[in-house]
């Protein structure tokens, strides 16, 4: 995927750059409270898993060394993924990370008819639910970069 | 609002400038306000925590890990191979060859299915099953092959040397290659074997309930507490973590004044409701029928009678004796209830009419004036809507089972100021203990149904523990250094008689009550 460097007017710039701030808030704030939570684990969300993929994601569950690698590389995972996008630093990268462990966290916990799950829902969804839309919006992201225009990017990749 | 530089190429020229710098370091600050954001969160919540837990001085402790069994190997003789039997064998590290090898397919076709590992896991007590008694030959064979296979193998492993089948109980009892013996038997069968044993010196390990008729429950404790002998009865539940931490929040006041206590049964399967399967095998001819009735009024062979015992009162204590003593037992185990001062009790049988004469619908309510409290029995076979053990107290209540999870009372005294302060939210709990959280499939309702009871799995040091193994493990232990173990011929008594006030009552539809100067039950 080549995208030449884009001409955006302040205003695009701004609210792209909004957004990718925000989306990183969220990562980074999802990992940093599992890393200082020293109980944490994914077993609970990995066993309640349903649909297609369930039986990958409940093995996972299943196997104390697989899993603990699951807890470590969702936990930091989050916090690397959220510093890329709220410092612009390898922004793109980061923003094709997040789309796989949102594409994880869809997988595992589709919002199909039929399936319901341990944890409640907060709103209502069918097929669409929010790890979707964030997953769509770092695929725009991806495709619109700022990090070279406001991030670390721009220190990074200079001529 | 348009930018002439809009189009700004990644850091034109090689130095960097100040516009490059606040370009670049623009969303920096962004990070300050995440950490600040989980600082806030963190301290309100370690505020919380700690000002919640000074209030109740509950520790934060587990319960230790037992440690490891020493000493001389005790030699155990084993009366009744059936399904009770079979999981007391387990317990103490020994399962038959063919039980193994469905274990070991199990957990190749589901990882979550843990059953060979955790045997294989489980601690060496250093006994050997040196004597079996089954008066069904299939199960007595059976019992042989399980005690030889010392090393825990499947179908082809290495066993050990052959064990002896004794036909009559008296004869494995009277054997000197025994020092103990586990009670695995009808109910019906209990006090006569506990008597034999305890007059011939051997420990004993016993199924509840302790007995069947309250006459032969006062013969039980005097030829025990006349003999030597280590007696444990078998609670399981005295071994589970939450049941040890819902007796410390008890202790340390937590609930405050309690005038309520309801605890249940909630199954609803055939095995669940003593429909157990009638082995193929099974006939006259491999049966000792005769032995099988005992103590009982004689009936003729039928093959429900001998598998499904539990539904006749000929033979069994009903639900009173099979699944409330488990229950009670777990409510004396934190509050120290002794026996109540009366009972009174209500049922019949309203689904399994099947000839059985024992009900499986039973309400019983045991008042302790006393301690002003009444504990109320509720259960039915015909439906598994969980309802738990809940602890009411005027302060908090509390909900028993694998887990404790103990709540404020909104109209509490003692935690009135900091339920106003928000610092306590009676919709959260105020203290929850969820020992060791590993994945686990149960295979069963009957077995789900323990398992959220606290009677199949505990967990000690992050391991995950058959209770059954700890009660038998203590068991052991306090036959090698003489201590007495946690549910010993007192509270043993204490049990029976409670359970016979719940019959009583229902068998005479009236309440009875508990003389306690001459200790008898008054009809």
């Amino acid at each position: 995927m080549t995208v030449k460097s884009c001409n955006y007017t302040t205003c695009q710039t701004t609210w792209l750059v909004v957004l990718r701030v925000a989306i990183g808030w969220h990562f980074l704030y999802e990992g940093l409270i599992k890393v200082v939570n020293p109980g944490w684990s994914a077993v609970g969300y990995l066993l309640d898993s349903k649909g297609w993929f369930a039986p990958v994601f409940q093995a996972m569950a299943a196997s104390p060394g697989v899993l603990s690698a699951v807890n470590f590389m969702n936990q930091w995972g989050l916090v690397f993924i959220g510093l890329g996008l709220v410092l612009g630093l390898f922004t793109r990268l980061a923003a094709w990370s997040g789309m796989l462990l949102l594409a994880f966290y869809y997988l595992s916990h589709p919002p199909f008819v039929g399936l319901n799950y341990a944890l409640p829902a907060e709103g209502n969804y069918f097929i669409v639910d929010k790890v979707m839309i964030e997953f769509i919006a770092l695929g725009a992201l991806s495709l619109f970069p700022t990090g070279k225009t406001i991030g670390l990017d721009r220190f990074i990749f200079r001529k | 609002m348009e930018d002439k530089n809009k189009n700004i190429p990644a850091g034109s020229g090689s130095k960097i400038n100040r516009r490059d710098a606040l370009k670049g370091l623009a969303t920096v600050p962004v990070l300050g306000a995440v950490a600040y954001g989980v600082y806030k969160k963190k301290n309100y919540e370690r505020f919380l925590k700690t000002t919640i837990a000074d209030e109740l001085g509950m520790s934060r402790e587990e319960p230790a890990t037992p440690a490891k069994s020493e000493g001389k190997e005790i030699r155990i003789g084993l009366i009744g191979y059936g399904i009770r039997g079979k999981q007391l064998a387990k317990a103490l590290g020994f399962a038959h060859p063919t039980m193994v090898d469905s274990w070991i397919e199990a957990a190749e076709k589901n990882k979550n299915d843990l059953r060979y590992a955790d045997f294989k896991a489980q601690d060496d007590l250093n006994v050997r099953i040196t004597a079996v008694c089954d008066i069904f030959d299939t199960y007595g064979t059976m019992a042989q092959e399980m005690a030889a296979n010392i090393n825990r193998e499947g179908t082809g492993g290495k066993m050990g040397e052959p064990v002896k089948r004794y036909l009559n109980y008296k004869e494995l009892i009277a054997s000197p290659e025994v020092d103990a013996v586990v009670i695995a038997s009808p109910d019906h069968w209990h006090g006569p074997m506990i008597i034999e044993a305890a007059r011939q010196g051997k420990h004993i390990y016993c199924e509840k309930p302790m007995t069947w008729t309250v006459e032969e429950t006062y013969t039980v404790r005097q030829a025990v507490k006349e003999s030597e002998v280590v007696f444990q009865l078998g609670h399981q539940g005295r071994q589970t973590d939450a049941y040890l931490k819902a007796q410390e929040a008890v202790e340390k006041g937590v609930l405050g004044p309690i005038n309520l206590i309801e605890v249940t049964t909630n199954r609803n399967d055939p095995n669940g409701a003593w429909v157990y399967p009638i082995h193929k095998d099974a006939s006259p001819e491999t049966i000792d029928w005769e032995q099988f009735i005992g103590p009982a009024p004689w009936h003729d062979f039928n093959l429900e009678r001998f598998f499904r015992w539990r539904c006749w009162w000929d033979y069994s204590t009903g639900l009173s004796g099979d699944l409330l003593t488990h229950e009670y037992d777990a409510i004396n185990q934190i509050l120290k209830l002794g026996i109540p001062h009366s009972a009174m009790s209500t049922g019949g049988v309203y689904f399994f009419k099947d000839g059985r004469t024992v009900p499986d619908v039973l309400t019983t309510v045991f008042e302790f004036p006393k301690r002003d409290l009444s504990l109320l029995y509720s259960a039915t076979l015909s439906s598994q809507m969980s309802r738990g053990k809940r602890v009411m107290g005027h302060d908090a209540y509390m909900e028993m089972g694998n887990t404790l999870t103990i709540y404020a009372d909104p109209r509490s005294t003692r935690y009135a100021e900091k339920i106003k302060q928000g610092i306590i939210k009676p919709d959260e709990p105020i203290y929850s203990y969820i020992p060791g959280k590993g994945a686990d499939t149960v295979t069963s309702a009957t077995e789900r149904y323990f398992a959220g009871r606290g009677l199949l799995y505990t967990y000690r040091g992050g391991k995950r523990v058959d209770t059954t193994h700890l009660h038998m493990k203590e068991w052991i232990d306090c036959i090698r250094s003489g201590n007495t173990p946690s549910c010993n011929i007192d509270q043993g008594f204490e049990e029976a008689m409670t359970a016979h006030m719940g019959t009583l009552s229902y068998k005479h539809h009236k309440q009875v009550f508990w003389d306690e100067e001459k200790e008898q039950i008054i009809v």
